[in-house]
């Protein structure tokens, strides 16, 4: 038993203890724009996981034949091509949300998260390691994602994956959204209460 | 006018950081003292003024629907769109190193202050950010996406010298134990993303 936790550390690691977003503080930018709504962050979630775990593979089973001084354009340039990929998907399979996203999965190749792990991971580890690095901080990653989007869009919008959730009555009553968590700032101070929250638990 | 407008816009009301969060990771992590940040901010909008037009030369040039027709006619129908972030990646990496090496040669000293944040520049979503709305936003020449690749750029070196500059304040302040570093930073990006919106509706 304890032999199977341990072989599963790099993908248990990264969802709380060493979270990517708020711990190592690695992939902000897309974390805080895309989380106005639960579906757009999800869906970034998917594609950064397919994203980082193929590349940490790949970069993983290429470790020794990279020479070191030109690793990082050869990193840029697997990472580019796997989000060209994700990108072509997307618009095909569901071109309402890749509009919303615009230009946040291109991104996705300048993504902290990404090359953080692909340097300080896959490039000293096999690739079934690397393969569950990826996978672990990708879901790291999506987890407050989702966490900020459904607060965002619940007190935002009053709607949950674009469900009304919050009761008609209760607008009836006087209640209204609060716009001001729709607006970009409000992402960053939900994200410092997760840390607080983190922070706490972890003393 | 309308290119001082865009400028404008793009450093107060666009802004890189309070506005789309690009370049998030190095506000954060280079944002520790005023002179650093600044080296870093003014490395960040030279090379956007300089990615900017030529992404934007390749974009009309290359890669849009029918833009190889200068080639020929049997090019006029080719479409290399989808080919775009891998063209313009390559042109921020390559211009990265090309300023790397020019600043070594010419300005040791510099080179010596800004370390590893310069090759960092290449992975900085600000650059890619700006490349990629200059695309979605279809300049309609060279100069106007000039203007707002400087204007970006001014905008992200304002809001990286103000972050640090209130981080060198706050190091004698007194915040809640699960609040410092981090945390306190989060809010205070958050509360000046709020102050920056008071921009909102400026129009020249």
């Amino acid at each position: 038993m304890g032999n199977i936790r341990k072989r599963l550390e790099p993908l248990i690691n990264p969802l709380s203890n060493d979270n990517p977003v708020i711990v190592q503080i690695l992939g902000i930018c897309s974390a805080l724009a895309v989380t106005a709504k639960l579906q757009p962050a999800v869906v970034m979630t998917i594609s950064v996981l397919a994203v980082l775990a193929l590349s940490n593979v790949i970069i993983s089973l290429m470790r020794n034949t990279i020479p070191t001084s030109i690793r990082i354009i050869v990193q840029l340039v697997v990472v580019a091509a796997l989000v060209v990929v994700v990108d072509q998907v997307l618009k095909a399979w569901n071109y309402e949300v890749s509009k919303q996203l615009s230009v946040f999965i291109g991104l996705i190749i300048t993504n902290c998260i990404i090359m953080g792990r692909l340097e300080a991971f896959a490039l000293n580890n096999t690739p079934f390691n690397s393969f569950l690095d990826g996978v672990g901080n990708a879901l790291g990653y999506g987890i407050i994602l989702v966490i900020v989007a459904f607060f965002r869009e619940l007190f935002g919008s009053g709607t949950l994956w674009g469900f009304q959730v919050i009761p008609q009555a209760l607008y009836d009553l006087g209640y209204q959204n609060n716009g001001m968590m729709i607006l970009p700032p409000m992402a960053l101070i939900t994200v410092a209460c997760i840390i607080w929250f983190h922070n706490r638990k972890a003393k | 006018m309308e290119n001082l407008n865009l400028f404008i816009r793009s450093i107060f009301i666009d802004n890189m950081i309070f506005a789309y969060f690009l370049g998030m990771c190095s506000f954060l992590a280079v944002s520790k003292n005023v002179k650093t940040a600044f080296g870093l901010g003014i490395a960040v909008t030279f090379v956007l003024t300089i990615a900017l037009p030529v992404c934007w030369c390749i974009n009309e040039y290359i890669l849009l629907p029918g833009s190889l027709s200068w080639l020929g006619q049997e090019y006029a129908s080719t479409d290399l769109s989808f080919l775009g972030l891998i063209m313009f990646i390559a042109v921020i990496a390559a211009l990265v190193q090309i300023l790397e090496m020019a600043i070594e040669k010419y300005s040791p000293s510099l080179y010596a202050s800004l370390g590893i944040f310069l090759p960092l520049i290449a992975v900085n979503c600000a650059i890619l950010g700006g490349v990629l709305f200059m695309q979605q936003r279809e300049f309609s020449n060279a100069w106007t996406a000039t203007v707002y690749g400087v204007g970006s750029g001014i905008g992200w070196l304002l809001a990286i010298v103000a972050l640090a500059a209130i981080r060198e304040r706050l190091n004698e302040q007194v915040v809640p134990a699960p609040l410092r570093g981090t945390g306190i930073t989060f809010i205070i990006t958050g509360l000046m993303g709020i102050a920056f919106m008071s921009f909102l509706g400026i129009k020249l």
